[in-house]
């Protein structure tokens, strides 16, 4: 039993950490999502570089990645490519991402049916050429591929062939689209039972994603909340001393610690395959995303008027928990099917 | 990250397995209304089998084994629903300070027949002016020739009536700033002078005690430490009271999902089955989803503590997550009989079993640290806020 990142993965988490921090302080953070894409045009190929879109790499060292990029949140589609689109992909696609020349994405949701990834899709492909309305593609106005559902597989479909209507967002570094497909030339990746098991391990791999995510995300919420409760001072004294900020800060921390320790073990489970893969995920997914959205909005509370303020970046990491906790469905979702392995 | 048993582990897990199949008694309700001398005996076995004191050092009767095996005693116990030693104060806590401060000869003396469930401790640090605050503690030890003589009074004290022997902390020096006045004595429970008072707790049972203490010697070398040193030692009671007991919590908290998994799934009073309704099924996923974030939190605590030798801060939340889960799944499952949890005696829903442990969760964020106190001692000493006090 052994439940410790590596060395040479404490070590990634260290690099990342930096450059992330060094890249994305608060302030370009915030510039960055207010702009007119919310994408950092120019770091791909630094990700490239760094090894971030290695095929090599494992689920954990990946875990570290996801983490860091929910710490300083990371303006670039890489949670769609890497973690939605690329185990789809095939191996000339696969290099491409590798190599940091193509961006992906899922698009699986569909208007007027019901959201989540394993649901049935209507979209259809015809002499190879695929017709249907994809809605709430992740960074769909942001990539060069998508990864498509259609009712008897999963295909690929370029960008350019495609009609992408950008949307704007309440998480400005993750926005989503609609995309409409009119006979898109479309080449298939997995069909039938095969698609679908394939659909369920971008699934788990997704809502492992999301919760490593949501730790950093409510991590950094509550760095900011108790760097505030040490520093801030009513009636003569740091706030942190009154235990209705403190017991908060508190709460937020033991909170914290279960959704990382539910994250590290569904990175596990992903990584190794695990039989247990698919309820961890389920149980990382709801726990993490609700501690993620609980820590940010302990953390506006604890900053008082200057939390809920546009300048102070809280409210970028409280959109992004809202956007990892609504993923395929709320928490309720998730524990409905914990639910059904327990009591059916 | 590798979450698998190393082989050495699987076997001990496997073979641990099928002797609990083989000698694991029914567990009673709990240990407050249960036979105690079976409990006893139960104790006897366990120690005789090699699953008591796991990782205490083989020469004073353990096993000199890694924390991981303890993990493992206590996941395979609540899988197989035994019931718990009935030394959990001695073993939890009187051993580990004992280990830590003991002189040879008290080593020699106290920890074996702990081990073994023939002595039972308990524990005397409260009292009825100070709780939470235990440097303000009034009961004095002044010396006399070779002996202490001790007065005062000590309450909330689990298994008193039970007791054989108890970690007291006294008061030695009135003299000097409180924390420094402190002591920590081996006390005889039969000692003439001791009287313990059994106080009935909500749920009608009398599982603490108010122990009074009227002039009794104890003899001068029965002390932990130096006189003085107290509150230090007391310290390690409570970091072994708090840090090892983790694996304890979450695998009590597996047992008792698993009996609410069973609950929710037979038919109710009113001839629905609670598994049917999707609030109930919402709160049955929620709390085996808590269930297993304790777990993984108590691994990664355990990792730490393999690593350094002390405890990683992951864990100092889980008691105070553990106690409020506790409090809302056993609500829960009463809540699914409606007005029949009222009844109590022969007609009571699942003889009682429920009634009782959700009566009992209550005193859950109140032992061992007020969920008041933990959330003060993780601000101040893992976040670094400032101290209010």
């Amino acid at each position: 039993m052994d439940f410790a990142f590596s060395e040479e993965q404490e070590q990634l988490r260290g690099f990342t950490r930096e450059f992330l921090a060094d890249r994305y302080d608060d302030v370009r953070l915030a510039r960055l999502a207010d702009s007119e894409t919310g994408v950092d045009a120019e770091v791909w190929p630094k990700l490239a570089e760094m090894g971030w879109l290695d095929a090599e790499l494992t689920f954990l060292d990946q875990a570290v990645l996801l983490e860091e990029t929910g710490y300083r949140p990371l303006a670039a589609p890489y949670f769609s490519t890497t973690v939605l689109a690329a185990p789809a992909l095939d191996d000339e696609a696969a290099k491409q991402v590798a190599d940091g020349r193509l961006t992906a994405t899922l698009a699986w949701a569909e208007p007027g049916m019901r959201q989540g990834l394993l649901h049935p899709a209507g979209t259809s492909v015809s002499d190879g050429r695929l017709t249907g309305q994809k809605v709430l593609v992740p960074d769909g106005a942001a990539v060069d591929l998508f990864v498509v559902t259609a009712a008897d597989g999963l295909y690929a479909v370029n960008a350019s062939d495609a009609v992408v209507t950008p949307h704007g967002g309440l998480d400005g570094t993750r926005r989503l689209a609609s995309v409409r497909f009119e006979g898109a030339p479309a080449r298939p990746l997995a069909t039938g039972e095969a698609a679908a098991a394939l659909l369920g391990r971008i699934r788990d791999r997704a809502y492992a994603a999301v919760a490593l995510e949501a730790v950093g995300v409510a991590q950094r919420a509550l760095d900011l909340l108790v760097a505030y409760a040490k520093e801030r001072k009513q009636f003569g004294k740091p706030i942190g001393v009154y235990q209705a900020v403190s017991h908060k800060a508190s709460d937020v921390y033991v909170r914290l610690q279960e959704a990382r320790s539910l994250a590290y073990w569904a990175a596990w489970c992903v990584a190794e395959d695990d039989p247990m893969a698919r309820q961890a995920c389920l149980a990382a997914k709801a726990h993490a995303g609700e501690a993620a959205v609980f820590a940010c909005e302990s953390a506006i509370q604890g900053h008082g008027g200057i939390g809920f303020t546009w300048e102070h970046v809280l409210h970028r990491y409280y959109k992004r928990a809202q956007w990892l906790a609504a993923f395929d469905g709320p928490a309720r979702d998730q524990r409905a099917e914990v639910a059904a392995f327990l009591l059916d | 990250m590798d979450f698998r048993d190393t082989p050495e582990e699987a076997a001990f897990r496997a073979e641990l397995r099928s002797w609990l199949q083989e000698n694991a008694p029914e567990r009673a309700v709990e240990a407050g209304r249960g036979d105690f001398d079976a409990l006893r005996a139960w104790g006897g076995r366990l120690y005789d089998a090699g699953y008591v004191g796991i990782t205490w050092p083989e020469e004073y009767g353990g096993r000199g084994l890694s924390p991981t095996y303890q993990a493992i005693y206590l996941e395979e116990a609540s899988r197989a629903d035994a019931p718990n030693h009935p030394g959990v104060i001695g073993l939890n806590m009187a051993g580990p300070t004992i280990i830590a401060w003991g002189t040879g000869e008290q080593k020699q003396r106290y920890l074996k027949p702990l081990l073994s469930g023939e002595e039972i401790w308990c524990q005397g640090f409260s009292e009825p002016g100070s709780g939470s605050d235990l440097a303000a503690g009034r009961t004095s030890a002044v010396l006399d020739g070779d002996h202490w003589v001790v007065n005062g009074q000590k309450v909330w004290s689990s298994y008193a009536h039970k007791a054989d022997w108890c970690i007291l902390v006294v008061r030695t020096d009135p003299d000097v700033p409180k924390h420094a006045g402190l002591s920590y004595l081996i006390v005889d429970m039969h000692a003439p002078g001791v009287t313990v008072r059994p106080l009935h707790q909500i749920t009608g049972d009398p599982e603490f005690n108010e122990i009074f203490f009227d002039d009794v010697r104890v003899p001068r070398e029965s002390i932990l430490g130096q006189p003085g040193d107290g509150w230090k030692v007391a310290m390690t009671t409570l970091l072994h009271e708090r840090g090892t007991l983790g694996f304890a919590l979450s695998a009590e908290l597996e047992r008792m999902v698993n009996h609410l998994v069973d609950l929710v799934r037979e038919e109710g009073p009113d001839g629905r089955r609670p598994a049917d309704d999707p609030l109930i099924r919402d709160a049955v996923a929620r709390e085996w989803i808590e269930m297993q974030s304790l777990r993984f939190t108590n691994y990664r605590a355990l990792t730490t503590l393999l690593e350094t030798g002390i405890p990683g801060p992951e864990g100092s939340g889980v008691k105070l997550a553990w106690s409020e889960a506790n409090q809302r799944l056993t609500s829960l499952a009463q809540s699914v009989f409606g007005l029949h949890a009222q009844v109590t005696g022969e007609d009571a829903p699942w003889n009682g079993f429920w009634q009782y442990w959700q009566l009992r969760s209550r005193g859950n964020t109140i032992e061992a640290g007020t969920s008041e106190i933990l959330r003060n001692i993780i601000a101040e000493r893992v976040l670094g806020l400032p101290k209010g006090r």
